[in-house]
């Protein structure tokens, strides 16, 4: 973008925290106008090399191309993709990670959701598709796609997070990575589809019923055992993401769609409820998403996606440029409800300063936040950290891994030491301005 | 009062009442158990699910080298599909879990290889297979011996070493 000269009058936007964190006024309304005049350098250096003169571009001079029914990004951003792990298919799990850094806002394009499967993406013909609700229920029920058409539907923004999201901050040293290989398993969509309590209206429930066995139609039948509490309070046979039908990836033609939840209970392709007192024991409950701690025990039933935020810009691969004024950006969300607070820190977690949140602001969604940095060119480490309405704060990492442990070498960048990793990602720069994973 | 504790008490009140929901379009369509039959398939640890049939370890070995050792390699020391020997005597956060150490229930070896393995062929295995399967993996996990029997009254009594060490994380949650 080019800059300008623009007049800074009195204004000096306020330092907040150390090694030059602004308020996040500095973004806000009138700010706005201020800290775009900022970025001429608030020490009143107004010294930017001025603009080049106008030229019309070619596509200025000539009509444009063909339009397509279903339109696809410019061709200038065939770089913006998700990283696929297996792209070869070979006969393993697969795992597409969303690329948050080149991304804005808080809601993930379906093509850049990320996914994972453990059976390959299948292709369900959705007329033939069945949805069964059985067991400890009053009258075991057939649904087709037909038929919910016609039931009463919500819509809500919510992020949907794998377990292992985050898995290659449990390496005992910083893994040198971008934010899709370290963050990338985490998304927020608007979901859209009929509340299970509706569904278990119909069928009735026995009180004896404590748990509901998921199953997807994918080639393993992917199993997961889910509290009828939570059935009841807010999980949603889900059909509809970003208004249009769920992708393969997500789960077409519905998903399991269970709020702040750990992704993997999300059972995609669902084809079968199955009320039941007791949970199943299924692998991927009784082995794979059950965490090892550090004394040898192992958490089971995790479920809650817990408080967490990560900066995307500036992050690894987007280095700065000249010293002036940045800002620095990401998401924060909780399984729990609504951020509350998000903090920055420029100086490696010495002083905080509040950064603005990006309305709007809601329970279990991704939440964008922004603040002004002025990097001075000098050394600095970025880290966010943020609260939520249970009163439920982000840890530092080093708690967190007393806890929850770290690996004794570093593992794989795509391995899974652990997972519900939801501690602070710090981001170093160095004075020529690359951005490294570092702890500190 | 929250919509949590509106939706259940409307379900209760249904249970109850025995009556159809009122404002839905009622259109889920009544299943039989026998027309469930292919699709109710959960196991429990309890053995509840499971399927007549049975087989061991002795049985189970030459299924294993010719429908898995494809992918978990010659006797299951790991391929694209991983390893499914004992491990380490205790898995960590550098990796290791294996029956021996970790998996609590001897019924979801039994659950999981009938659902989703072999990965190219699912849902291709006979139950007297998937049985023999079974007692192929816990046998190389030192937990049985070659010529246990494994079936739906004796895969539940196998007892796992690891079962005792889970913690529930959030239970008021459940
Ligand atoms: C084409 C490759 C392939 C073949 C053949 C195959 N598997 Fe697998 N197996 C996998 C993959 C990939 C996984 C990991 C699945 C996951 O994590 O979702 C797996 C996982 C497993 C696991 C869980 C391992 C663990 O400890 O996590 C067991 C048990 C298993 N397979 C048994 C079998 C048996 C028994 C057969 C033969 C009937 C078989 N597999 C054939 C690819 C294969």
């Amino acid at each position: 973008m080019a800059k300008r000269r623009t007049d800074l009058g009195a204004y000096q936007p306020e330092i907040v925290a150390g090694n030059g964190l602004l308020h996040r006024r500095a973004l806000l309304g009138r700010g706005m106008m201020l800290a775009g005049a900022a970025a001429t350098g608030v020490d009143g250096s107004l010294t930017s090399a001025a603009a080049e003169p106008m030229v019309d571009p070619a596509w200025t001079n000539a009509p444009g191309s063909l339009m397509l029914p279903y339109q696809v990004p410019s061709r200038f951003e065939k770089d913006v993709v998700r990283a696929v792990d297996n792209p070869n298919n070979l006969p393993r799990n697969t795992r597409a990670r969303t690329p948050h850094h080149l991304l804005n806002g808080i809601i993930t394009p379906n093509g850049l959701h990320f996914t994972i499967c453990h059976g390959g993406v299948p292709d369900i013909d959705p007329a033939q598709h069945r949805l069964v609700i059985h067991g400890l229920v009053k009258r075991p029920l057939v649904f087709t796609l037909e038929d919910l058409a016609r039931y009463p539907k919500v819509s809500r923004i919510g992020f949907v997070e794998c377990g292992g999201n985050s898995a290659p901050l449990f390496s005992n040293t910083p893994i040198q990575a971008n934010v899709t290989a370290l963050h990338g398993l985490a998304s927020c969509s608007e979901w859209t589809g009929v509340l299970l309590s509706t569904l278990l209206e119909e069928t009735g429930i026995d009180p004896k019923a404590k748990w509901i066995i998921a199953e997807g139609a994918d080639s393993p039948r992917l199993t997961r055992s889910v509290p009828v509490a939570k059935a009841l309070d807010d999980a949603m046979i889900a059909m509809y993401q970003n208004g249009e039908r769920i992708q393969p990836g997500q789960g077409y033609p519905m998903r399991l769609w269970l709020p702040g939840y750990e992704g993997n209970m999300n059972v995609k392709y669902i084809r079968r409820l199955q009320l039941t007192d007791q949970p199943t024991m299924s692998y991927y409950e009784s082995r794979t998403y059950s965490q090892i701690l550090p004394d040898g025990k192992a958490y089971r039933f995790y479920f809650l996606q817990e408080v967490k935020s990560f900066i995307t810009s500036p992050s690894p691969g987007l280095a700065l440029k000249d010293p002036g004024i940045y800002e620095v950006t990401g998401v924060a969300y909780s399984g729990t409800g609504r951020i509350t607070k998000v903090m920055i820190s420029a100086d490696g977690g010495q002083s905080w300063g509040e950064a603005a949140l990006q309305d709007p602001v809601l329970p279990k969604a991704f939440t964008r936040f922004r603040m002004p940095w002025r990097w001075n060119g000098g050394p600095a480490v970025l880290q966010s950290r943020a609260w939520d309405e249970g009163g439920n704060v982000q840890p530092l990492r080093a708690d967190f891994v007393a806890l929850r442990g770290q690996t004794s070498r570093p593992p794989d960048v795509g391995a899974f030491p652990s997972q519900h990793f939801n501690a602070i990602t710090s981001w170093g720069v160095s004075n020529r301005g690359e951005v490294n994973h570092v702890y500190a | 009062m929250s919509t949590r504790k509106l939706a259940l008490g409307s379900a209760i009140a249904l249970v109850a009442a025995g009556a159809f929901a009122a404002e839905l379009p009622n259109l889920g369509k009544p299943i039989t158990p026998d027309d469930l039959k292919a699709w109710d398939i959960t196991i429990f640890p309890d053995g509840t699910g499971l399927p007549d049939g049975n087989g061991n370890s002795v049985q189970g070995a030459p299924i294993f080298a010719a429908k898995c050792a494809a992918c978990h390699g010659e006797g299951a020391t790991g391929g694209v599909g991983g390893a499914l020997t004992p491990g380490p005597a205790r898995a960590s956060l550098d990796g290791g879990k294996s029956i021996a150490n970790f998996w609590p229930y001897s019924t979801t070896i039994f659950d999981f290889i009938r659902r989703a393995m072999p990965y190219n062929a699912p849902h291709s295995l006979t139950d007297n297979e998937v049985y023999a399967l079974t007692a192929y993996l816990l046998n190389l996990n030192r937990i049985i011996g070659p010529n246990d029997v494994m079936n739906k009254d004796s895969l539940p009594k196998v007892k796992l070493p690891n079962a005792g060490n889970f913690i529930i994380r959030f239970p008021e949650r459940i």
